[in-house]
């Protein structure tokens, strides 16, 4: 962290050098920007008055007041189109003004109104450190199974891209067909390789706030803008980057604020007529996060893009901050609103393979991203997959590329490398390959006539039907032009594929019960985990073991030792050794009493058991015992392990001693308890039992402890009378179970 | 054209070779009978785009999409040499009213020709 240093730009908003919105139009035409004139323009100012702002707009909005607008902006009822149309005449110090009237919380409720497509998604990023053809595919095929909607990869050896275009391609369509996939890589290869129809976005197209940024990344507004158009003419989707921190980063921010200059950004992307926009500070997150209002301004930033129309890809995808609490506190501003891609490259693959710096989330992070979307019924665009699915994407994913590259000449790749790309952790668990060999093998594929045609014909010959029909199904698209609209994505639909856009599935929200609900199938799918267990699973005896052969009503024996001082009563609960043989500790019941009577024995006290049949509560269970017990003694047991030393005298919800914590308990426990339970019975002095005290055990145990209890509720008998049982020898048990088995069989 | 075109106006999509988007099927890729020519997207489906999008409000895309299918007609490699040549000091202000006309005349690209003029301009402030 760092506090504020205004003239140096590491301020997000009012840097000293902000100027004062300004907006004067003369004859259609913009002659005053932000306090400077047209002849003091730099090329920035130039390209979004000639292009960004909307001069037939600009009285309209002029007219309105910052605190008007923003209110339009948060309130639901004010439609996301009238405040896109309105903020058309806003110049970038303005819409800074507007957005700021904003606090976090408001700003989230209006990114949510904002937001272009009405279903959230997500984009992969898949990329290793050994570029492997193999594992890539693999990879993208998870990322397409896991439902992003487009994947981004990268290069680690420049000239290897086509490959690596290639693999992400194959796998993206096995996991699940229209995946977009891009390669970011030098723009001219880039547009080369969407030429080959083997990437179908780009994402490269970066801007900057400031006019010597701009230079130093070799562009200007207008290279950019006519790249956008370049891709758009080859069918090839486009989305620009920008983000807050570059240009400081730079060393150019001019002692502009973070967000002014973002601003600057925007207008310009809108201004190219690029679709979307990838922002939120994106590589440079860790900046502003250093700085106060930090992850309110990238918040901002998001917002300030969707007001403006753009789709947006939101960010997160490097990483925020050494602290998990601040990380996963900064993702809820994007994830709980939604966003077009909640990420800006999700790190499907360990973060160690990530090419981009990033992996803020990576593959290890899945579970609890899922776990998040479940826990707010929030679709963060990320379905949960089994593993066993996983796994079978993965592998016919590799087998697909490998049939590729075999068909098409490329070096082999060995059913060895397809293993443990399908089953390893990361790329240092691949065997050796050459990457000279590959890199010759994509050079000369670059070069040769060969397209995505000839990557489907390959398919299609080794029995990959459906990824040769997606990838046919790509190329139609195209010529469509669908996905060009803003915040396109690709869906199945009717065995081909749709584009879904904010042209045909735009987002209303107008308040509560509107807009995109998390419900039907998509509710299903994102609440189903593996890593949730079935409830009633859990348990669940295995095996049967009988563990008691009932004697008789408790109160008939009129013969048994009740006059006896030194007899100690076992109560159990109603369902040990029957629904339940093992308390939470995962100790057999039949183990824990064996302890219990030892104790007791030790002690040369007599024992007696009794199934308590008409309560599950182990007070009442110990109660009920020591009613019942010749020296007025009991313990009582409930099934689940916990238990309590009683006493006739005593009021039900008293005790001598209580072992409430029954998953820190062990044998030893047990048999500590049937000594003191002894020694009570007796008159002795007891030393009470040591118990571990465990402040997790609430959070660890409290599901099965709820699990264990209704199986305890459900076996109480009403007004049921205690019964006095023995317990079965382990050897006899068995054959006791076969008879009862065979015996049920027979009736 | 209604939007989404491949759904409501699939019939009148065509490739870039001119022939109906439907010829992009499994049997003519084994049939041998699909090249690199049917790869790509045609003007006339840009300008659907671009009518689809302004009637949304999404004007700046509109230009762009208008440009783009000005674009389809401009050669792979004389794109690369037209987006070089608007990068940071790569050519005169000569060279690049040069290149506009060059398009203007060789492809119809009135749009294109206009936006690297106001460039040239732009780069001369």
């Amino acid at each position: 962290m760092i506090s504020e240093w205004p003239e140096a730009g590491l301020i997000v908003v009012d840097g000293p050098s902000d100027p004062t919105p300004s907006l004067v139009v003369e004859d259609r035409r913009v002659v005053e920007l932000d306090g400077r004139p047209e002849s003091e323009f730099d090329a920035i100012d130039t390209f979004i008055a000639n292009h960004a702002i909307d001069v037939d707009v600009a009285a309209e909005t002029a007219a309105l007041s910052s605190a008007e607008l923003a209110q339009k902006l948060f309130d639901p009822h004010c439609p996301a189109s009238e405040v896109r149309r309105l903020f058309g005449g806003l110049t970038p110090a303005r819409l800074v003004e507007v957005i700021w009237q904003l606090d976090v919380l408001e700003m989230m409720l209006a990114l949510r109104k904002m937001r272009l497509r009405h279903q959230t998604a997500n984009q992969a990023h898949v990329t290793n450190r050994r570029d492997h053809p193999a594992l890539l595919a693999a990879d993208s095929a998870e990322a397409g199974r896991r439902g992003f909607a487009e994947v981004e990869t990268t290069v680690g050896v420049a000239p290897l891209a086509p490959f690596n275009a290639l693999a992400v391609l194959v796998g993206s369509q096995v996991g699940r067909p229209g995946v977009l996939t891009q390669a970011a890589v030098e723009e001219s290869v880039n547009l080369r390789l969407a030429l080959k129809g083997l990437v179908s976005y780009a994402e490269t197209l970066s801007v900057y706030g400031s006019a010597e940024a701009f230079r130093d990344g070799d562009d200007t507004p207008w290279s950019k803008a006519f790249l956008a158009s370049a891709y758009a003419a080859r069918g090839v989707k486009v989305r620009f980057t920008s983000g807050s921190g570059s240009e400081v980063l730079m060393g150019h921010s001019g002692g502009h604020s973070m967000l002014y200059l973002e601003s600057r950004c925007l207008l310009m992307v809108k201004g190219a007529g690029s679709q979307g926009v990838q922002n939120g500070a994106i590589s440079c997150i860790a900046l502003p996060l250093s700085l106060p209002a930090g992850i309110r301004s990238v918040l901002a930033e998001n917002l300030m893009a969707a007001s403006l129309g753009l789709e947006v890809a939101s960010g997160n995808d490097a990483l925020a901050s050494h602290c998990d609490i601040r990380k996963t506190a900064k993702l809820m501003l994007q994830f709980l609103p939604g966003t077009d891609f909640i990420t800006s490259g999700y790190s499907v693959m360990p973060r160690g393979d990530n090419l981009f710096g990033g992996g803020n989330f990576d593959t290890n992070s899945l579970d609890a991203w899922t776990s998040l979307q479940r826990d707010f019924q929030v679709d963060g665009g990320i379905t949960p997959v089994a593993e066993t699915d996983a796994s079978a994407v993965r592998e016919r994913a590799a087998r697909a590329i490998q049939a590729v590259y075999e068909e098409l000449g490329f070096p082999a790749i060995s059913d060895m490398e397809v293993e443990v790309a399908v089953s390893g952790f990361d790329s240092d668990d691949l065997p050796a390959r050459s990457q000279a060999a590959d890199a010759e093998a994509a050079e000369n594929f670059f070069r040769s006539g060969q397209t995505v045609l000839d990557v489907a014909r390959a398919l299609q010959k080794h029995g990959y039907t459906p990824e040769a029909e997606a990838l046919l199904a790509l190329i139609r698209q195209r010529a469509a032009g669908d996905y060009l609209q803003p915040a396109s994505i690709l869906v199945e639909h009717e065995n081909d594929l749709v584009a879904h856009s904010a042209i045909n599935t735009p987002h209303h929200y107008r308040g509560p019960g509107t807009g995109y609900r998390v419900e039907g199938e998509r509710w299903k799918a994102l609440k189903t985990i593996p890593h949730a267990w079935v409830p009633q699973e859990i348990g669940r005896p295995e095996q049967p073991d009988r563990l008691f052969r009932d004697k008789g009503l408790a109160e008939n024996l009129g013969d048994s030792d009740t006059s006896s001082g030194s007899e100690v009563v076992v109560a159990v609960g109603p369902a040990m050794g029957e629904s339940l043989v093992a308390t939470l500790a995962e100790l057999s019941h039949r183990d824990v009493l064996h302890e219990i009577l030892q104790g007791i024995a030790t002690e040369g006290a007599k024992a007696r058991i009794l199934r308590i049949r008409d309560t599950a509560d182990c007070a009442f269970i110990g109660h009920r015992g020591a009613q019942l017990s010749g020296s007025g003694v009991a313990i009582g047991l409930q099934s689940r392990g916990t238990a309590v030393i009683h006493r006739q005298d005593l009021a039900p919800l008293d005790n001598l001693e209580l072992l409430s914590q029954s998953p820190n308990l062990t044998l030893e426990s047990y048999r500590a308890l049937g000594r003191n339970a002894a020694r009570y019975a007796q008159g002795r002095s007891v030393e009470p039992i040591p118990v571990r005290v465990d402040n997790t055990a609430r959070l660890k145990h409290i599901v099965r402890t709820t699990l264990y209890h209704r199986r305890e509720v459900e076996a109480v008998v009403c007004d049921a009378e205690p019964v006095e049982v023995e317990i079965i020898a382990r050897n006899s048990a068995h054959e006791h179970t076969q008879q009862t088995l065979s015996d049920g069989k027979t009736s | 054209m209604k939007y989404p075109l491949y759904e409501h106006a699939r019939d009148q999509l065509r490739l870039p070779s001119d022939r109906p988007i439907d010829s992009v099927s499994i049997s003519n890729l084994e049939a041998d009978d699909l090249s690199a020519g049917d790869i790509g997207v045609r003007a006339e489906a840009l300008l659907a785009q671009a009518v689809a999008a302004e009637a949304e409000g999404f004007h700046q895309l509109a230009a762009n999409l208008r440009r783009a299918a000005e674009l389809t007609k401009v050669p792979d490699e004389e794109i690369l040499e037209i987006y070089e040549a608007l990068r940071p000091g790569r050519v005169t202000p000569e060279a690049l009213e040069a290149l506009a006309h060059q398009i203007e005349e060789r492809y119809g690209a009135s749009l294109n020709a206009a936006f690297l003029r106001e460039a040239s301009i732009a780069n001369r402030a």
